[in-house]
This record gives C-alpha cells, structure tokens and sequence, in this order.
C-alpha cells in the first residue's frame, strides 16, 4: 500500500460531512447515543485517515513529499490574461498533500475529535442537540477542507464555511438575543477581512493566472516577479486583512469576546484552537508571496505582536473565565503572526498546533467548571475549586503552565523558539514586545488558576451544594489533552538543548531552510531570560492573589486610570460599536434617503410627473380640441347660423305661417298700390 | 423521436398554450380540477424540455434546434426558433420556474382560478418565446405577449395597491418596448438600404438582393457594418428598452411596487425570468449587433451598474416589508449581472449569465419564502414577524439555506457567479470590482439581518405561536430550488461548458474592428456581372 492513504485523502473532510448532511436531514429523529456516536466516530475516522496520511509522507524522501489529489474540474478553463503570462486559468477541486497540511489534519481532527466527545457530556442537558452535532460536523468538513485545500478559492470554501458554523454555532442558542447579535457581528465583522481575501484571490488570478499553491510557487521559482513588486506586495496585503479577521488580529478582534456567548466547546474548538489559526495557516501557506513582500512581512510581524501585548493586557483585569481566555487567544495568535511576520513560519506552525492543546485544553477546563457551577462565569465568584474538581484542576494547572512557557511544556518551545526567531532575525522591537507578552501571559494565566481554583470559596450557597466534578466523557479529553500540553513539544526540542528540531524539519519542503542559528550561547541565554520572565510572571501572580490579596486592589486605586483604560478594553468596543452601529445607522440612513429619492424623485418627479404632464397635455388638447378646433368649426355653424336667421324665420314650414306672410304681401301690395296710385295721384 | 427532436422548441412552446385553450373549455366553477390541469400542463412544459439538456451539443457556437417557417413574407417576417447556450440555460429556468411558480399559486390563488392559470400558462408562452425568438418580429410579438397577462395578474389578483402597480409596470415596459420597435425597424431599413447603396450584407438571396429579413442570425451579422452614428440611436433606443426591464437605476422604481403588488407567483416569475429578458436582450442584441457604441458606453454603464449594487443593497437596510426589502435585493444582484456583460470579456459575461440564472434561482425562492409566510399571516411587515424558528424548524433550515445562496456563499450559486463576474471585472478594472465587493458585504449584512429579525429570538407576537410548517407541497417548491443551488455551486463545470462556445463567440463579435464606411465591404461579384448582360 504505497499510497493508498493519501489518494482518498479526499475522506478526511467528507467523513464529518456526510454525519453533518445526515444530522441535518434526519437528526430530528434520531436517538441522543446515535448522533453522538455517529458524529464523533465519523470525525475519529477522519483522524485515523489523517494519521495514515502523515505516516505515508513520512515514509517518503523528503524532498517528495507532495501530492495533489484532484476530484473533479470545479471552474473550468475560462480565458484570462495574467501578468505571469498565462492565458487562461482553471480551478480545481483538488486537495493539497505536503507536510504542513498534513499537520494540521492531524491537529484539527485530533482536537476537534477529543471536543467532539467532550461535547457530548455537556451539551447533553440541551435541546437542539442534533442541531449542535450537525453544525459540529459540518464545521470539521469546512476546517479540513480549509486546510487541505490546493488553491486560495476552495481554501475560501472552507474560509467562509467555518465562519457560517462560527456564526452559527455562536447563534446556537438563538432565543438570547446577545447570542444572536454576537453571531451577527462575528459574521459581519469577518465579512469586512473576507472581502479582503477575496480582492486578493482576484489579484492573484490576474497575476498569476493560477490560484494553485503550487502553480503559484512554480512561477514565482521561476523569478519572473522580484521581491518587493507592487503586485505581491498588494496580493499579500489583501490576503492578511483577511487573516486579521479570522484570526481575530487588530483592528478586527472585536468579535471574538462576543464570541464566548456559544457553548463553550465551541469556543474551545473554533475559537481557540481552530478556525481562528486559520489566518495564520492562510499565511503560512502561501510564505512563498510573503516571502517576495519584505514590507508586508515587516506589517504582520508589528500587526502581531501589538496583537500580542494589547490583548495580553486586557486579559490582566478580565474577570469572566472566557473572556480571559478569549483575550488570551487573541494574544498567543498575535505571537503566532510575529512569527510568521519574522520569516519563522515553520515556528508559527509550531506554536499554532501546541497552542491548540493547550488552550483547547483551558477553555475545556473551564467548561467544567462552568457547567459545575451550573453556568457561572466569573471569577469573583469563584475560589477553592481545587479539591472539588480534582481532575479538572490539575489538568487546567499544566495547561496555564504549558501556555506560561514553562520547561518541558508545550508552550515553552513554540514561544521560546518564535522569540529566538525575531531576536535573530534583527527585529528586536518585535523580540521586546513578545518578551513583554510572555510576563505578562505567566502572570494572567496564573492569576487565573489562582482565582477559580485556590483560595478561599467565593461561591454562593445555592451553586454549591450542585458542584460535581464532570462526568466521563468531559474528564478523558481533559486528561488527554493536558497530555499533550505536557509532550506536544517534544517533536520541536532545538539543537541548542540537543533536540533535532525535528518538527521543523519536517516542515522544511514547505518554508525553506531555516537560516543557521547566529551563536548557540545567545540563544541559550535568551531561553534562560524567557524562562525567568514566566517565574516572575507566576511570582507577582502568587504574591497579588494569594499571599497579598490586597495589592491588586491597591494596585487598581493607584492608577486607577490605566486600571479603567484596560478594564473598559480601551474602550474600543465603544468606539467600535458606535462605527458598527453608527455606521449601520449611516447606511440605514443613506438606504432611508436613497429609499425617499426612489419615492419623491424618480417615482415623484419622473414617473408621477410624466404621468401630470400626460393628463396635462390631454387636457390641453381636450380644451383644444373643445375650443380651439371645434371652435373654429363652431364659429362656422354659428356665423352662418346668424347670418341666415332671417331666412330661417321665414322658411318654418308652417302653411299657416306662409298664408300669414302671403296675407301681410298683399296687404302690403295693397296699401302701396292705394296709397301710390288712389290717394297719391 | 427524430420529428420530437427536430421540433422540440415547439413543444417547449406551444404545451403551455394548448393547456390554456384546454382551461378555456373547462366551466370555472370547477376549481381543482382547473388546477390540476393547469399544473399537469406546467409539468408537461418541462418535462419536454428536458430532453434539450441531453441533446443540447456544447461543442456548437450558433443556435441549434432551429425551425424556420415562412409567416409574413410580404415583409420577410418569419416564425423562425433556435437556441444557443445563453438562450438554452434561460429557457431551462423558465419552464422550471414556471412550473414551480404554478405550484406555488395552488392555495393562494382563490378567486378567478381560471383565469389565473390561463394567464399564467400565456405568460409562459411569451417568456420561452423572447428566448427562443430568432426572427425580431417574432420576438417582438413575445415581448408585448408577455406583457398582458403580467399585467392582469398583478391587477386582478395582487395587493393593495395592485392597479397602481399593474399600470406603472405596464406602462414603463411600454415605453421601452415602443422605442424598441423604433430600433428595429432602424435596423430592418439599414438592412434593406444596404443593398441599395450596393454593398454586401449578411443576407442575400441567390441572386445577390439584399432580402427584406427580420432575421435575428443576419442582424448578429450587422455589427460589422453598421456605421457608428446608427450604432448609437438604436443602441439607446435598446438600450433604455432593456434597462427599463433589468432594471437598471434610475429606471428601476417600477420593480418594487410590481413585486410588492404581485401575488406570490407573480413575484417568483418577474424576479426569476421577467428581469432576465432585459439581460438577455443586452447579451443577444445590444452587444453584437452595436460593439462600437457598446465599447464607447460599457464604462458609463458599467458604473451605473455598480451604483445599482450599492444603491440596492443600501435601500434594502431600510426597508420595513420583507417583499420590497427582496425586490430591491434584486436591483442590487442585477447591477452585478449587468457589471458582468459591460466588462466584455469571456469570464464576466460567462459568470453574468450564470448569475442570470442563480438569481432565478434563489430571488424566486426568497419570493416563495416571502409568499409562504404571508399565507400564514396575512402580512409582509417584518416587526409582525420574529422567533419563527421556533415553529417552523424545516422552513427555518430552507429559508437560511436560500439566503446565503442569495449572499454568495460558497459552495452554494451566487458565490459562482459572483466570483467569475469579479474576476472578469478586475481584469478591467480593479477599483470597480473593489466597490463591487462591498455590495457582497452588504447583501451579508441585509440578508442575515432580515433573517434574524423573521427568524431567531422568543416568539414575540403570539400570532406567530402556532404556524404550520411547510406543508409537503411547498417542500415540492423549495427543495428542488436548493438542491439546484448546491448543484450550481459544487459543480459549475456544466454551465460553463454550455456557455464557451456561445460566448466566446460574442465577445469576437463585440471585439469586431468597425471598417470606415459600409461600402468598404468588398461588393458581391454578382453586382459587378449584372450591368455587363444587356
């Protein structure tokens, strides 16, 4: 069997597609075990077939490990003239088989599986469960196919797709409306990134006559596009507005806080651990262009790691567990960016499966607790948890400590490795700025941990005597997962601590060689530096919220302004809400008077008004033809008529009348003849 | 079969006719039974029609399944029929909506059943007509056939306002079809004088005379000959023609008062085919037989288009009725089919037929949702609606379905569609298709917001509390629709298979060089041997 995986590659998306078309078709009807075991058995298969792929590109030499897998002609050739020359360009539906996708096969479908099966645990109280699983599946189908895609426009299948079932799934519990707007937002808002995307693909199609990677890469190999054009610096620029929407960057982050109104399995799989990665893998992807664009890189390195600190600080005073969590995404994507920002994509890659675990890993966590305290989410309210939720406690503790960067987690070789990256790639405000985050992710993470599991119970009565540690099928994912978070790592051990690295080599025939590493002792005393800075960051959180409770508070009334600034999120929510509801106001308002210009203008003027001038003109003519025309024949009849009145009165065909006449003649004749010739003469 | 094939336009034709003669003998107080005649009449209309799909030849550019006959020969008009791929798809969305719209009227239309459904089954025969016409005298016969029962149905059986509405509409499409006459006869006369003034045209006899034709294939021809000053009347005078029925802004305000006035069907028909007629006729006639002026004005027009979009979807934020916030939906979706055709090149009018028909598809089933509620609650006014989900779980599944078809999501039509109009654009125009963009986003923004407001949240109104679900005859509507919009989305391939040759020979027509003077063309041999007989 040489390939006998890779060729039905195909399966990996269809598997959880098929479940979805039949959940839902038919899932009404079907039994609560049915729809679990049906939805999470398909997505395991998918998971098996993804391992059978990754194992057979193992197996071949490395520089051969790529295959495209095509289904079926999806647009076919249509006449374009590219600046690369071509004339025509087709799209495939084909599906792209190399190192990195077969990465994030293997993590999409490895932690969607462990959330799909932690899902049926706690959704299992809730209505629409067939809907939830539907939607699920669905959304694996569009995530994996993101993923495997061959070409940018099936890559915007999957790209749109996820976000249908973001907004969706954020919308599941559709009778609250700050669910439903949530989703709104969230889809809108990615909407503005996706137009983005989209003018890219248009501008690569035009370019390159090609939206294949592939296709797209031999071109670009063949040096006929120099570093630094126009034309790729724009593609690139387009295509990472579309990544800051996804992957939730600045200035377009704004939904992903919304986004923690849906079930928090949810949040864990496409909200942290998936779809919101999938900028970052967009831009992976397609390093080759962004590669030729110096400044756009230079763009996404600042982008990412201003991401970075600004949410990293914002999730300090967060007291909502999903919502630290969510800021918290939002932060570790930024690193991810920085990364890719610096040229280290390989490494972003790296942080983005290892940042899959162990954030899957927390919002699972937190999940647990949430549902052991029958829906409450705030900290404050939380403490003491440790010993009521053991299992749920221990395996949120390595997850915190994988993300603080602390050695051997997971966390600490994808960020000590992203940081070691921009530190040689020269950029070291960037390098600062990631250091900064890293203090800062040790210390909110811990603060976290602190807040819900130790310390003294904050809990109200009624929520206690409901708290139970989570059943089976919640506790397994947690356990595997905190799994990961512990050797996720180990595939990426740098050789300054003896490692092979072997996860980046992995990735070579996708990013190039990694540059040679300028001296092993500076970047073992960075590594040193970086592992400090996660103590210290756990330390201040020790102290602030176990040992001295007080200072936070004190903290808070020193600079009580920057307090406010961050609490409030810099109030660019505000800002934002009033561009997002102001500016649907203004287009409301502009539909409104475009509305009234139809109505007055066009309907008023124009048609009512050539409909006035019609009636207006007919009567003109009426009184025309009424006076004017029958007037002047009237005038006639009437002239004629007076002119003849003296005839008329006497030809009135009375025989009397002419006797009468004839009687007044002669009696005339007779008086002339008497007086003329008898009196007269 | 050979005489079914050789004349299968004429049964595509002429079945809904004789099912309306057959309504005419049936007593009107028979109800039902007028429906299932009718309805058997629609079905039989597509079902021979489908054999065209197997036998349509992709590989032909011209028009296939011709019949040509004789009719007026005094003035060389003739019942002359064909289809090449534009057409073909065009009469395919016709005899399918138009079944479906039939179906459709089964509950809502109650009273004058008769006379309804002998409209309808006319209308149908107008519609297939201007599609298939192939002689401009024939097919302005169609043109104006059409017309009549769409203004009957609106009349009789609309809305409130529906004879306001049934005038406007009548009216305005008046208008352009006079002008269009006007245009015709330009041409008919252009036609006959180019043998006068001894050049060569398109259509001679044996003899070498020019022939007295309104023959639509010798006037495609014309493009090469006609002197640009004509090119620029008639092309106006078409122009304002189709615009009128598109529509395009500013000429568009007749649409959401027909569509608003409209019974349900009524809407499904005019958004799905009425519109297209007016697309169509700018893809057959205006950019063949005027390349020049076309070339000199698809700029204008092509901005006017993207006016259209944006105007559109920005009027459809603030709409307040679920009908008239779809119909200018429509202004908005048919700014991009119109963008698609003024681009002139293979991929934007490819992508703008193919939007021809995704509109068909998902406007008519949007008007179908519209029509669906409104036989429940008797209402249009969105405030009235909210929370329907709740009871109506399948409608809600259908009617999301059909939106985001109708936003351009992938995998689904529009965003086909949209996409290969876009890329053709911005192969002109890279600022256009940019403003163009923004259109997709707002449709997004309308269209979920209309859902969201119709559909999620609690049951506010307590009318809402009890609604039925679709009932399995307004499935038979729906599911064929979206079924037909997956297909178009996950499998293009076909259609664009069908359009290649056709369109690959228009935009050679439209590129044409003009020659300086008509008398340039080389004079037939024929004219030179006469003189020397005698």
């Amino acid at each position: 069997m040489p390939e006998s995986f890779i060729n039905v590659v195909w399966l990996v998306p269809f598997f959880p597609a098929a479940s979805a078309l039949l959940m839902l078709l038919v899932g009404r009807r079907l039994s609560r075990p049915v729809i679990s075991w049906l939805c999470c058995g398909t997505v395991f298969l998918s998971f098996l077939v993804s391992v059978g792929v990754f194992f057979e590109l193992l197996r071949l030499p490395a520089t051969d490990r790529l295959r495209e897998v095509s289904l079926f002609t999806w647009i076919p050739s249509l006449p374009l003239l590219s600046e690369a020359g071509t004339q025509s360009f087709q799209v495939e539906w084909a599906y792209l088989v190399d190192p990195l996708s077969a990465v994030m096969i293997l993590v999409v479908s490895g932690v969607g599986f462990l959330i799909h099966v932690y899902s049926i645990g706690y959704m299992a109280h809730e209505g629409g469960y067939y809907r939830y699983f539907g939607y699920l599946n669905l959304f694996m189908f569009m995530m994996l196919t993101l993923v495997l895609a061959n070409n940018l426009l099936l890559m915007f299948i999957g790209w749109e797709g996820v976000g249908l079932c973001s907004y969706l799934l954020i919308g599941f519990w559709f009778l609250k409306k700050s669910a439903a707007d949530a989703g709104k937002k969230a889809f809108v808002v990615n909407r503005i990134g996706d137009a983005g995307f989209l003018l890219g693909i248009f501008l690569t199609a035009t370019t390159f006559g090609t939206l294949s990677f592939v296709g797209v890469n031999s071109i670009l190999a063949g040096g006929q596009f120099a570093a630094g054009s126009s034309a790729i610096t724009a593609i690139t620029i387009l295509l990472f507005i579309g990544a800051t929407g996804k992957s939730a960057q600045l200035p377009l982050y704004v939904w992903l806080p919304d986004a923690m109104e849906g079930p928090t399995p949810v949040s864990a799989l496409i909200h942290a651990a998936t779809m919101v990665t999938a900028g970052v893998y967009m831009v992976a992807r397609t390093n080759a262009l962004y590669r030729l664009a110096p400044f756009t890189l230079e763009v996404v390195a600042i982008v990412g790691a201003v991401t970075a600190i600004y949410a990293a600080s914002m999730a300090m005073v967060q007291t909502d567990i999903k919502r630290v969590l969510a800021y918290s995404t939002i932060s570790q994507l930024g690193y991810m960016f920085l990364a890719c920002g610096v040229g280290a994509f390989a490494a972003g890659i790296f942080h983005l499966s290892t940042h899959a675990y162990f954030k899957a890993l927390l919002f699972l966590g937190s999940g647990a607790v949430i549902h052991a305290l029958a829906g409450e989410q705030d900290i404050r309210k939380m403490g003491g948890l440790w010993a009521k939720l053991p299992i749920t406690g221990k395996t949120f503790l390595v997850a915190a400590l994988a993300i603080a960067g602390i050695p051997p987690l997971a966390g600490f070789f994808s960020k000590d490795e992203i940081l070691w990256r921009a530190f040689a790639n020269g950029n070291w405000l960037v390098w600062g700025l990631g250091t900064v985050t890293a203090l800062m992710t040790a210390f909110y993470m811990l603060r976290l941990v602190i807040l819900t599991f130790f310390g003294g119970s904050r809990r109200s009565p009624e929520v206690e005597h409901h708290l139970h540690e989570a059943p089976r099928s919640m506790t397994v994912p947690l356990i595997l997962l905190a799994g990961l978070s512990i050797v996720g790592g180990l595939v990426g051990i740098p050789a300054v601590l003896g490692g092979g690295n072997r996860f980046e080599h992995f990735l070579e025939p996708v990013f190039g060689h990694a540059a040679a590493a300028p001296s092993h002792a500076l970047e073992f005393v960075l590594m040193v530096l970086s592992v400090v800075v996660g103590l210290l960051g756990i330390l201040v959180a020790y102290v602030f919220y176990l040992k001295r409770p007080e200072i936070p508070a004190q903290l808070a009334r020193r600079f009580s302004g920057l307090h406010q600034l961050v609490y409030n999120k810099y109030y660019v929510d505000e800002v934002y809400s009033k561009v997002f509801v102001e500016g649907p106001v203004l287009g409301k308002a502009m539909g409104d008077t475009f509305g009234r210009f139809d109505l007055k203008v066009i309907d008023g003027i124009g048609v009512d008004g050539s409909a006035w001038l019609t009636r207006f003109t007919s009567q003109l003519s009426i009184w025309w033809d009424t006076w004017i025309v029958d007037g002047a024949v009237n005038l006639v009849g009437w002239t004629v008529w007076i002119l003849n009145w003296p005839a008329r009165a006497l030809q009135t065909g009375l025989v009397q009348r002419y006797a009468l006449w004839m009687a007044a003649g002669v009696a005339l004749l007779l008086f002339y003849y008497v007086q003329r010739y008898i009196l007269g003469s | 079969m050979d005489y079914f094939r050789d004349t299968i336009l004429n049964w595509v034709l002429f079945v809904p006719l004789v099912g309306a003669l057959v309504l005419l003998a049936i007593p009107g107080d028979r109800k039902n039974l007028i429906r299932w005649v009718a309805n058997l009449f629609a079905f039989a209309g597509l079902l021979v029609a489908l054999p065209l799909v197997a036998w349509y030849d992709k590989t032909e550019a011209g028009f296939q399944f011709t019949i040509a006959k004789d009719w007026i020969p005094s003035i060389g008009a003739s019942y002359r029929v064909g289809i090449d791929g534009i057409s073909f798809l065009l009469v395919m969305l016709t005899v399918v909506l138009g079944f479906i719209a039939i179906l459709s009227s089964w509950s809502f239309i109650q009273k004058r059943v008769k006379e309804y459904y002998i409209m309808f089954l006319v209308l149908q025969v107008g519609m297939l007509g201007v599609f298939m016409a192939l002689d401009f005298f024939l097919f302005y016969v169609f043109w104006e056939v059409m017309l009549v029962p769409m203004y009957f149905i609106i009349g009789i059986w609309g809305h409130e306002r529906k004879l306001y509405a049934a005038i406007k509409f009548f009216l305005y499409t008046l208008l352009g079809s006079v002008l269009m006459l006007l245009g015709i006869l330009g041409l008919y006369f252009f036609h006959s004088g180019l043998h006068a003034a001894g050049a060569a045209c398109p259509a001679i006899d044996a003899a070498g005379h020019a022939i007295d034709t309104f023959s639509i294939p010798v006037y495609l021809e014309l493009g090469k000959v006609l002197p640009v000053p004509w090119q620029v009347w008639i092309f106006w005078a078409f122009f304002i023609s189709f615009a009128i029925k598109v529509p395009m802004v500013p000429f568009h305000t007749w649409l959401p008062d027909a569509h608003v006035e409209a019974p349900t069907a009524g809407s499904v028909i005019l958004a799905g085919v009425l519109l297209k007629m007016g697309t169509y006729g700018l893809m057959r006639f205006s950019l063949p037989i005027f390349p020049d002026a076309t070339r000199m004005y698809a700029p204008y027009l092509a901005v006017l288009s993207i006016i259209a979009i944006i105007y559109g979807a920005l009027v459809c934020m603030m709409q307040k009725d679920m009908k008239r916030l779809i119909a200018y939906s429509s202004v908005s979706h048919l700014g991009f089919v119109t963008l698609g055709i003024f681009m002139l090149n293979h991929t934007a009018l490819s992508g703008s037929l193919l939007q021809q028909v995704n509109h068909g598809i998902s406007t008519g089933a949007l008007f179908l949702i519209v029509g669906l509620l409104y036989e429940r609650r008797h209402t249009r006014e969105i405030a009235q609606f909210g929370g329907l989900a709740t009871p109506m779980p399948i409608f809600a599944t259908l009617y999301m379905i059909i939106s985001l078809a109708s936003m351009g999501m992938p995998l689904l039509n529009g965003f086909i569609g949209e996409v290969t109009i876009l890329i053709g654009t911005f192969q002109v125009n890279k600022v256009w298709a940019g403003f163009a963009v923004v259109g997709i986003v707002l449709a997004a923004a309308y269209l979920l917001w209309l859902y969201q407001r119709v559909m999620w949240g609690e049951v506010t109104n307590p009318a809402n509390k009890g609604l039925r679900d679709v009932n399995l005859r307004e499935a038979v509507t729906l599911v064929p629709l979206v079924l037909w919009c997956f297909w178009i989305g996950v499998y293009p391939k076909p259609y664009f298979e069908v359009l290649d040759k056709p369109i690959a020979l228009l935009v050679q027509r439209v590129e044409v060089a003009q020659p300086a003077m008509p008398v340039a063309v080389t004079l037939p041999e024929t004219e030179e041997e006469t003189p020397s007989e005698p």
